[in-house]
């Protein structure tokens, strides 16, 4: 049987008085890829936000319920912990642009004050960076800045900056809504590689996207968790209305 | 390969996977009347349901993947066409099944004679060559070897027409034959239906291979098209 690694009990997100998320309740598996989607303001991104305790970050934002990572309520743990047990890829790839790829991998040791030795450091950068396909692109450019890469490297870079801090949960914002359509597709392909070690949720505006990505899809509407089912059942079909009506177009 | 490419292809192998068993079914049921061996007949009826379960399964394969990749060019055709090409295999064992019910049903044992009039055999040896090679054009986007599959149908064609004579030949002869020649007119006319399928599916391998559509074209428009 597949086993919880994020569980959403009753939770809701407020910005002030606007309330944004509401009284989500959802299980996600370990090692699948999960999609969430929604038209504009629907609240998933602020859902996204709440499970790496990012939400709180902003002032007026609040939050009621439970997050829950492999059963631990995300608000009784230490905000570092859960990010360095929760990674993020924001929509616009975001490289250190002072520092070099090999620096921009190893980022969040650095950041972190964990010193490792040079060997361990180099066996990281190698494994990170081929585990997001970019090793072969880079392995002789390690020293040049992470500005220096493509969009689409960018994006795979900060990807590999995620997934070198050995993450449980990868979250991704839209992460290809600024890439071109073969480096999208390069990205998309690396979800399914990724999902094999990690479980990855990811916020998308593009339907098609959530379809060939994901394992499993969830639908938000103004705030409500509206539905979350197998993908293919998502697509072919969807027990809500509202669902329905969001996929083939149909919303007024 | 991306992930993409690897369902269409577990999607391929799937069809090939049915249409092996379709052929041997086809090649059972011909062993069960020349042997009239109503055990193998039975296994036959008993397999026919892998055959459908085949169908249900493809076809679903391929509304998920409609629904889930929005297929265009050659992807959309080729999906296309194995949603006909399913239906099509699927009723072929719907024959092979019609025909070992023939024998599980006769009484007796058919009479060889019938069969060496009729040219029931070659007829039936012929179908699943056809068929074979069919699936051959498919695994292979063989169309030359699928357009060849126009010319063989009229083999197949020419049994059928030549059967009503035959057969009645058979009667006239000998009374006593009356109840195996109706079998066996019937067997022909199951067999010139699998020759008409297999010729669908080499219409459908064309179009999905080089975009070109043949149905209700003539048959030397269809060789040259």
């Amino acid at each position: 049987m597949e086993s919880t690694i994020v569980k959403a009990v009753n939770y809701n997100s407020y910005f002030g008085a606007n309330h944004v998320v509401k009284d989500v309740n959802i299980e996600i598996p370990k090692n699948a890829a999960i999609a969430v989607m929604g038209p504009s303001g629907c609240g998933k991104t602020t859902f996204l936000r709440g499970i790496n305790r990012m939400h709180e970050l902003i002032p007026g934002a609040t939050a009621k319920g439970q997050i829950l990572l492999n059963g631990t309520d995300v608000m009784e743990m230490h905000p570092i912990f859960v990010r360095l047990k929760i990674g993020m890829v924001f929509q616009r790839p975001n490289p250190f642009p002072n520092l070099s790829i090999y620096d921009n991998v190893i980022a969040g040791y650095k950041l972190n004050g964990i010193s490792l030795p040079k060997s361990e450091r180099d066996r990281i950068v190698e494994h990170s960076l081929s585990r997001v396909a970019l090793w072969g692109e880079v392995k002789d450019s390690l020293t040049k800045k992470g500005t220096f890469l493509s969009g689409g490297q960018q994006q795979r870079l900060c990807i590999a900056r995620a997934v070198a801090m050995e993450p449980e949960v990868l979250l991704f914002d839209e992460p290809t809504s600024a890439l071109d359509p073969i480096s999208t597709s390069k990205v998309e392909e690396l979800f399914h590689e990724l999902k094999k070690n990690y479980t990855l949720i990811i916020v998308t505006h593009n339907m098609q996207q959530a379809a060939r990505v994901s394992d499993k899809t969830a639908f938000f509407y103004m705030g409500e968790l509206v539905e979350f089912d197998d993908t293919k059942n998502m697509f072919t079909n969807p027990k809500d209305t509202r669902t329905q009506n969001y996929i083939t177009g149909r919303f007024s | 390969m991306t992930h993409m490419e690897i369902e269409l292809q577990a999607i391929k192998t799937e069809v090939m996977n049915m249409w092996v068993l379709v052929e041997s079914q086809l090649q059972k049921s011909k062993n069960a009347i020349m042997h009239f061996d109503k055990d193998l007949a039975r296994e036959v009826v008993l397999r026919e349901k892998r055959v459908n379960a085949f169908e249900l399964k493809i076809d679903r394969d391929c509304e998920d993947f409609f629904a889930i990749y929005q297929p265009v060019a050659i992807d959309l055709r080729f999906l296309l066409a194995v949603m006909k090409i399913n239906n099509n295999l699927e009723r072929i064992g719907d024959i092979a099944d019609g025909i070992a019910k023939y024998v599980i049903e006769s009484l007796s044992d058919f009479d060889r004679n019938v069969f060496a009039k009729t040219g029931m055999i070659a007829m039936y040896e012929e179908a699943i060559h056809i068929l074979t090679d069919t699936r051959t054009a498919f695994e292979k986007e063989d169309t030359a070897l699928a357009r060849s599959i126009f010319k063989r149908d009229e083999v197949l064609d020419g049994y059928n027409l030549a059967a009503i004579q035959n057969v009645g030949d058979c009667i006239k002869k000998d009374i006593e034959v009356l109840n195996d020649a109706l079998y066996v007119l019937s067997i022909i006319r199951k067999l010139e239906r699998v020759g008409d399928q297999t010729k669908n599916i080499a219409e459908e391998i064309i179009f999905y291979v080089e975009a070109k559509v043949l149905k209700h074209l003539d048959p030397k428009a269809k060789q040259n098209g």
